[in-house]
């Protein structure tokens, strides 16, 4: 069986798919590649089924090496990946020889690159996925983040290399991550008519607290106008909550499942994905679409995503 | 916990893909049993295209594949299973015990809590561990359950900052509500005490070692014996 060896990290690198659905009454989360798109056409590009477990890197990749050989993509953000010193192209399928060394470094562009192989990462999976929680220490590779020294499996490869590629308008679009549409909150009546207009206004700068569970952003507060008490309720992904001191948070794969927060809107199903991709010091700005609009832009993605122009062979 | 019946169900978009379902606006134990209703109903006839369900005190968040259901369309399904919720159908929910060393490097905020409200720390741990609590929901992380309702004289507001890391087992208190944290995470609950029991076991076939609707009741033990169930 072939392997991956882990010669440094990374900042945070972990295992992914896309995530596990369904078990909100024992409290557990979905989980899943912060930018599940980017894993998707990365598992495409290298012949998996799409939701193949591959390795998630945050802001500053790892030092990885292929004792075996392997047939793998990289997607998301360039990390300036070199193949045994030399420059690697990004969303493209690559054949890695037995004893190649792949290096990344920090971003150049968004906050997470994925690697995806022929075969997916073999891991143990726990409720139906390959996911890493790394709060509750659940899933993934051993429930973490991968370490130097780390030795993973790689899944059956049943395939030989074909040079594919995702089209690069496409990746270009899917990329973009400076605003993001959302959809009315569930308490979006709690907050002043002035915060409102705030909230859609300004450039919310991303903190350096943001991770998996939540991105935290800065800028002018969005304040109630009168003090309501909220009763603890289940939460969605991407919901955009607002602490009594006003700065809102997103709340992403990782995600509490139920808060005590009001929420002022939520990020639409199309962009959850760009979420993934903000990295701090990062700029971003809401704007609001009806659900209807909400819809249809996550039914057109659908039909991008699986159209065939996306894939170049 | 009113005894008073609110009958209002609204029903509210959380996002382009869920549904948050109230039963009334407040926690009433007659509206945390309608929720398990629901939830029970949902188990029996499942809704094709229901992805998630994450109940709360006294609501239902359900998430749900766009390109399946609207907004719409799932508000009308679920309007034809309300009449059928069945509140005496539902089991029982098992009782429980959580053995918990109350105070000292276990419980910080004990000594705190019980002077806010005029109390020994003795008599703050007979109050919290004199009551049968009930557990609405199973929430936060993995294996967190939401128990209620906590006796007034002890209903003590969150931590102004909370703490970094909460050590698992720490049994935690915030306004009405007590319950045990599963995983050392960040948390804004007052600490009285920790349980040497796992909350969350993911190698065993039932994962969750309280699930909604149980009955719990605290039992105070000596450090000595905490020591001994956690080597157990």
């Amino acid at each position: 069986m072939s392997t991956i060896r882990v010669q440094s990290p990374g900042l945070s690198t972990t295992v992914q798919d896309l995530g596990r659905q369904g078990f909100g009454l024992f409290g557990v989360s979905p989980s899943g590649a912060a930018d599940p798109i980017a894993l998707r056409l990365g598992n495409r590009l290298v012949m998996n089924a799409e939701n193949a477990a591959g390795l998630e890197m945050a802001l500053v990749g790892g030092t990885f090496s292929f004792p075996e050989g392997a047939v793998l993509a990289l997607t998301g953000s360039d990390f300036g990946a070199t193949l045994d010193g030399l420059p690697l192209d990004m969303w493209t399928s690559v054949n890695v020889l037995p004893g190649q060394t792949i290096r990344f470094g920090p971003t150049q562009s968004g906050a997470r690159c994925y690697l995806c192989v022929h075969g997916g990462i073999a891991v143990r999976p726990f409720l139906g996925s390959a996911s890493t929680q790394i709060l509750s220490g659940l899933g993934g590779f051993k429930g973490r983040s991968l370490r130097k020294a780390d030795v993973m499996k790689i899944g059956p490869q049943t395939q030989s290399f074909r040079k594919r590629a995702i089209a690069p308008q496409a990746s270009i679009e899917l990329s973009r991550r400076e605003s993001l549409q959302v959809t009315p909150g569930p308490q979006t009546d709690w907050f002043l008519e002035s915060s409102l207009r705030t909230f859609y206004a300004e450039k919310y700068r991303i903190s350096e607290q943001s991770n998996r569970m939540g991105v935290r952003l800065e800028g002018t507060g969005v304040l109630q106008n009168q003090d309501q008490r909220m009763v603890t309720e289940g939460v969605s992904l991407g919901a955009v909550q607002i602490p009594p001191e006003g700065s809102p948070i997103i709340l992403f794969v990782e995600q509490q499942t139920t808060g005590g927060y009001p929420k002022v809107a939520n990020v639409i199903s199309a962009d959850l994905h760009r979420i993934g991709q903000l990295r701090p010091r990062d700029y971003v700005q809401f704007s609001e679409v009806t659900i209807e609009t909400a819809r249809s832009l996550l039914i057109e993605q659908e039909e991008f995503l699986s159209s065939k122009e996306i894939i170049l062979e | 916990m009113s005894i008073e019946i609110d009958d209002r169900v609204r029903f509210q978009a959380a996002s382009d893909q869920s549904l948050l379902v109230y039963f009334g606006e407040r926690i009433t134990l007659d509206a945390h049993q309608r929720v398990r209703g629901l939830v029970h109903l949902l188990k029996l006839e499942p809704i094709p295209g229901i992805r998630n369900l994450q109940p709360g005190y006294h609501s239902l968040l359900l998430n749900f594949d766009i390109e399946k259901l609207t907004h719409i369309q799932l508000e009308r399904i679920l309007r034809g299973y309300l009449d059928r919720i069945t509140i005496s159908a539902l089991q029982p929910g098992r009782m429980k015990q959580i053995p918990t060393c109350y105070g000292g490097e276990f419980g910080p905020d004990l000594g705190e809590v019980a002077r806010l409200h005029g109390l020994t720390p003795a008599q703050a741990i007979e109050l919290h561990a004199s009551v049968t609590y009930i557990v609405f929901f199973l929430g936060f992380v993995p294996g967190f359950a939401y128990l209620g309702k906590l006796p007034d004289a002890l209903a003590t507001p969150r931590l102004a900052t909370p703490r970094r890391s909460t050590p698992a087992g720490s049994v935690g208190i915030a306004e009405n509500q007590t319950g045990v944290y599963p995983f050392a995470t960040p948390g804004g609950w007052r600490l009285i005490g920790r349980t040497p029991i796992k909350m969350f076991r993911p190698d065993r076939r039932e994962m969750n070692f309280l699930a909604i609707g149980d009955q719990v009741r605290f039992t105070p033990i000596s450090e000595r014996r905490f020591i001994a169930l956690e080597n157990a």
